[in-house]
């Protein structure tokens, strides 16, 4: 592998996996977006990215020229295997695909685990709050969404580290790496129909067996592929993004002590708070692939290429957000796209939202004082999900 | 400002983001695949007026309509 070229010009030749773009983006986005609502770069066998939110929202709602049946922008179009539905479906296969997902994720499906997670996060508290500090993301935040989903999935939650595993082979080191990304894909295919199969002898009341027993419209079950797909989707998509999400809100608040106490005095802004934090750092951005040859927001964007939807950058975009670039907890107005626009919006918005409260909730209770440990780096993931993945806290006030 | 006003969440563009619930719970209700549909015929009871207007600059997919009598 050879390494990429150093960017000199971002304005034309922009590298989402440039070590500046992952340590702060955000003033690069502003750059590209004074430059033009839609920016091309060469890298990657081209790509374009939007960086206004009009002009995000134009391709999220352009399911006709901008498809989803590729949505990681690599140094490779392979074929296009295993897709995994709705994420990868394009209308009209979309909607069906995904009305079978939504039911178990309402936010009243979602309130019964409410419970599980408050103690899982407990547990995790547990184990570190005798020490005078910890690194939030690997002891925390990274456990929290991947013991929900499996305890969601009824698989169980000890197999954590291998799901760990296979989203780190599948999102980061698949962008360079063909076959990482196809062995995991592999891995994660035999494990879930293990699990198939058990439920086909003993049915039981967890997601998986929910997706075994749902009907489509013409009465059929779905095809075990596809229930596989779904499932290794659920797992992709739920977290390292809840993951990135509740990150990035501790980072904020052990670097802002100001909002940290104010919240700490006025609980009932947590919902404007995450909301906020959601908008401001935004872990998601998305890809589509350009079908055919289209304007958006003025600019000619052609077919061959791939798409950057960063949603964060759309978060950021200051003339739907008045002062986009500052964090303000008691945000009133914040229609902000963290969970994507259009019909791919975020299957598992609400568990995420109540994730993330409950994972801030208890650590406010038991850890009220923290600051970030500044003899040590705070590290971010590459790539398209965007969030801390060393965290170093000190716990208690600087003496 | 002292008229009445009527919500009302469009089919086609709401897609479920649950904002307008979490922010007034009393006017809007979602169905098993969590898309907003008003409660009753939409008409917004006075001390809630402020509330159905927040919704609706929350909601990512402008999928509420206010009209205003
Ligand atoms: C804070 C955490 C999360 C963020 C920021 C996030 C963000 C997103 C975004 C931006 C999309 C849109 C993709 C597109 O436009 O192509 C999406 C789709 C999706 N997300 Fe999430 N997500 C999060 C957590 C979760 C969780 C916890 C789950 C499930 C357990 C989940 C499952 C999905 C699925 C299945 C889709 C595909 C929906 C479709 O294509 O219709 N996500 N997510
Ligand atoms: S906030 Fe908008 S998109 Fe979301 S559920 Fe309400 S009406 Fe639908």
């Amino acid at each position: 592998m050879t390494e990429p070229r150093p960017v000199t010009d971002w304005i034309h030749d922009f590298d989402h996996t440039d070590p500046r773009w992952t340590e702060n983006p955000y003033p690069i986005w502003d750059e590209l977006r004074s430059a033009s609502p839609v920016v091309h770069t060469d890298r990657f066998l081209g790509v374009y990215m939007p960086t206004t939110f009009e002009a995000v929202k134009e391709i999220s709602y352009d399911t006709d020229h901008f498809s989803s049946r590729r949505i990681i922008v690599r140094n490779e179009r392979p074929e296009v295997v295993q897709p995994a539905p709705p994420i990868t479906s394009d209308p009209p296969e979309h909607k069906p695909a995904k009305r079978l997902l939504l039911p178990p994720f309402t936010p009243d499906a979602v309130r019964l685990l409410e419970p599980r997670v408050r103690a899982i996060c407990n547990e995790l508290i547990d184990d570190f709050i005798e020490d005078d500090g910890c690194d939030a993301a690997a002891q925390y935040t990274k456990h929290i969404p991947v013991r929900a989903i499996a305890h969601m999935l009824g698989i169980p939650e000890q197999d954590s580290d291998l799901f760990i595993k296979w989203i780190h082979e599948v999102l980061e080191l698949g962008i360079t790496d063909t076959a990482t990304l196809m062995r995991a894909v592999e891995e994660m295919s035999i494990y879930f129909i293990g699990h198939i199969a058990k439920r086909k002898q003993h049915p039981t009341d967890d997601l998986i067996s929910s997706l075994m027993n749902a009907r489509d419209k013409n009465g059929q079950p779905l095809s075990d592929p596809h229930v596989l797909g779904s499932l290794r989707l659920l797992l992709i998509a739920g977290i390292d993004t809840t993951w990135s999400a509740i990150g990035a809100s501790l980072w904020h608040l052990a670097k802002t002590p100001a909002d940290r106490d104010r919240l700490l005095a006025e609980p009932e802004l947590l919902p404007t708070a995450i909301e906020e934090f959601l908008r401001a750092y935004a872990p998601v951005t998305m890809a589509r692939e350009v079908m055919k040859e289209t304007v958006i927001s003025g600019c000619p964007v052609k077919p061959g290429n791939m798409v950057l939807l960063s949603f964060p950058a759309a978060n950021r975009d200051p003339s739907v957000f008045p002062d986009a670039d500052q964090v303000k907890i008691d945000r009133k107005e914040n229609p902000h796209v963290a969970f994507g626009l259009g019909i791919h919006r975020c299957v598992g918005s609400n568990l995420a939202r109540m994730e993330m409260t409950v994972a801030i909730e208890e650590w406010l209770k038991r850890v009220p004082d923290f600051r970030l440990d500044t003899s040590q780096k705070v590290k971010w993931s590459e790539g398209t999900v965007r969030g801390p993945r060393q965290l170093p806290i000190l716990f208690g006030k600087p003496s | 400002m002292s008229g009445t006003i009527k919500i009302h969440v469009d089919q086609d563009k709401c897609q479920g983001h649950a904002r307008c619930k979490a922010l007034a719970p009393k006017l809007f209700e979602l169905d098993e695949f969590g898309n907003a549909h008003e409660i009753g015929d939409g008409t917004v009871p006075a001390d809630l007026i402020e509330q159905a207007w927040l919704a609706k600059a929350n909601c990512p997919e402008v999928a509420i309509e206010i009209v205003e009598d």
